[in-house]
């Protein structure tokens, strides 16, 4: 055994000659890096352009309004980690917030039970996409967007296409929208609840075989059936937990817009899937991380806030996200292609 | 079976006169598998003995793959035995098979690469926190996985990886493979199975390979190996097991037949002798 001896020269780590190369293995190694330097320095600009932004009563205003789009993409990048997509999301998301606001307020039931309920329908409802990924076998990009379409237009069926007022419901189902002040700074439940939400996953993917799983299962699904995992399992559990998320996100809307409107959402579809990216997990799966996604969702919302303060239109608004996600794209196209 | 005791082995080993006499850790008896009218493997055998690495050589559509699947639980044979240990089993999934014992590199690897070393190990069977920690909050316990992946990878003589806790896709080729044998060395209690595991790597990081797999033959655990490499079949196997049209040809010994005679007989060119082996 001898021979084994000599291995170490054998695996030697290149030495990356150019600047080029050493960022990209950089990013490579932290995708957080490039999200957060693109939310710090939008920060710092935004806050040169105009002084208002900096203040803390803004600061609120940007995180109360980044909460709903936040937890969507929470559950947003639970399905890109496993390389799928789901178009659903603010569907999903609006008709649980229809379905909770119809359940306490026409059928009469207690807050506490209508709120249940409607995470229940929510559950159901990524279940549904879990179900026809993983048993039918289509592609997660067509199923959600035949859900998509199905989920509006029931939302329209049960709503009768009307808003339900807040003051008509239970406190509990407009409680996320009540906010802890601190100083000039107006922390929401909705945000404390989303936090939440994100610290749990943090964990669950980092920390708990699941997580591992959802990784190596994005990343090449016939390895890791091979290696032992049940990925039909893990990709219909990641479709119904993504789900529930929505439901919650339903909920912290009702609070934020202080009613449940049924015309609302139909940008939260694309904007979860905007957040995912720009914090920079991989369109391609088994590569991100929910505190990337966090910083992408504050990018969009630092953005809007900013270029709004800085009197832009909402238009261009628009433009300019846009162009942030093709290079967030093009970017993550780079570093895949890292060479070892 | 004499010419490769005398080569590798156990210390107590008295000359064995026959293979037969001996019970083989891994025996299939008749195994078919039919595919419409397409016969993949008909009526094949195979004897894996403790202690030795077999290789498999045979012509494309000779039923190698075929028969390693159904002996790693990959595809359920229409006909035929296992005995695992003398004691028969059925296979019906790769699960099965992992569960009794054998583990299987396959030509993918089947590693994730964007996962790293230690986390590569344990995939599919990772280890949980003791106490409240794993039971309730399915904590994981890295620190104690990172340590048995280093010792695992250090039994093998590549603990020399700068850090366990590396990205899997940043390793070379040869290092992917072998953290993938160790990760089979370290579950596999009775077989490991290893498809094609020097098929895509340079001539150093072969021969490192090939290494590898002496390594986990001389920790007890006997070896099958498929491979198309006759040079690496011919300086690592004990005994080659040659596949032809679906079943078993012959059976030789690096040094009972040459090459150029394994490879007559297992195009067709030969008529294959009685087994040597």
């Amino acid at each position: 055994m001898t021979a084994t001896t000599s291995a170490p020269a054998d695996f030697d780590v290149r030495k990356n000659d150019s600047l080029g190369l050493r960022v990209q293995h950089l990013l490579h190694a932290n995708p957080v890096l490039g999200p957060l330097a693109v939310l710090i320095v939008a920060i710092i600009a935004f806050s040169i352009v105009n002084a208002r932004f900096l203040t803390a009563t803004n600061l609120s205003l940007v995180l109360q309004q980044v909460t709903v789009i936040a937890t969507l993409a929470l559950g947003q990048t639970l399905i890109i980690l496993t390389a799928g997509i789901d178009l659903s999301a603010g569907a999903i998301a609006v008709f649980s917030s229809i379905l909770m606001a119809e359940f306490a307020t026409k059928a009469g039931m207690p807050g506490l039970i209508a709120l249940l309920l409607g995470f229940a329908c929510g559950t159901a409802m990524g279940a549904i996409n879990g179900f026809l990924v993983t048993r039918i076998k289509l592609p997660p990009f067509i199923v959600t967007l035949g859900t998509l379409t199905i989920f509006f237009s029931l939302n329209s069926v049960v709503s009768n296409s009307e808003t339900v007022r807040g003051t008509d419901m239970p406190g509990l189902m407009t409680w996320t929208g009540n906010s802890i002040p601190i100083g000039n700074f107006r922390l929401t439940y909705g945000s404390i609840i989303m936090l939440l939400l994100f610290a749990f996953f943090f964990y669950a993917l980092g920390r708990t075989a699941w997580g591992k799983h959802v990784y190596a299962t994005g990343d090449d699904t016939e390895s890791a059936r091979l290696a032992g995992i049940q990925t039909g399992r893990v990709l219909f559990s990641v479709y119904t937990v993504a789900g529930l998320l929505y439901a919650i996100g339903g909920w912290i809307l009702i609070g934020r817009l202080a009613s449940a409107s049924p015309n609302v959402g139909v940008e939260y579809n694309l904007d979860s899937i905007t957040a995912v990216v720009l914090g920079g997990t991989s369109l391609f799966g088994g590569r991100g991380s929910v505190i990337g996604t966090l910083i992408g969702a504050l990018i969009v919302g630092v953005f809007r806030n900013g270029l709004q303060l800085g009197g832009v239109e909402v238009v261009w608004q628009g433009f300019a996200i846009g162009l942030l996600v093709l290079v967030a794209v093009s970017l993550d196209q780079w570093i895949r292609k890292v060479k070892t | 079976m004499t010419t490769a005791e005398g080569r590798h082995a156990a210390p107590q080993t008295v000359p064995e006169p026959r293979a037969a006499d001996r019970t083989p850790v891994l025996q299939a008896k008749g195994l078919t598998k039919r595919y419409g009218r397409v016969v993949a493997i008909n009526g094949s055998d195979l004897e894996l003995y403790p202690g030795e690495i077999l290789a498999v050589i045979g012509d494309n559509g000779a039923g190698k793959s075929s028969l390693i699947k159904a002996l790693s639980g990959a595809l359920v044979p229409d006909e035929g035995e296992i005995f695992l240990d003398g004691r028969q089993v059925r296979f019906r999934t790769p699960m099965d098979a992992r569960a009794a014992g054998i583990e299987t590199v396959y030509q993918t690897l089947a590693v994730a690469p964007g996962l790293d070393i230690a986390d590569n190990l344990f995939l599919g069977r990772e280890q949980r926190k003791p106490g409240p920690l794993g039971s309730v909050f399915r904590m994981l316990d890295k620190s104690h996985m990172r340590s048995e992946a280093k010792r695992h990878m250090s039994e093998l003589g590549v603990a020399t990886l700068q850090n366990i806790g590396q990205a899997v896709e940043s390793l070379s080729g040869g290092q992917r493979q072998a953290v993938a044998v160790a990760r089979s060395a370290a579950f596999g209690s009775k077989v490991v199975i290893l498809d094609e595991p020097t098929a895509a790597l340079g001539v150093k990081e072969g021969n490192r390979v090939l290494q590898l797999i002496r390594d986990v033959r001389d920790r007890g655990l006997p070896v099958i190996l498929i491979s198309h490499n006759m040079p690496h079949v011919f300086e690592i196997a004990d005994r080659i097991h040659i596949q032809r049209l679906g079943r078993r040809a012959t059976v030789v010994t690096p040094k009972s037949h040459s090459m150029s005679e394994a490879v007559a007989i297992m195009t067709g060119a030969a008529e294959p002798p009685p087994h040597t082996a």
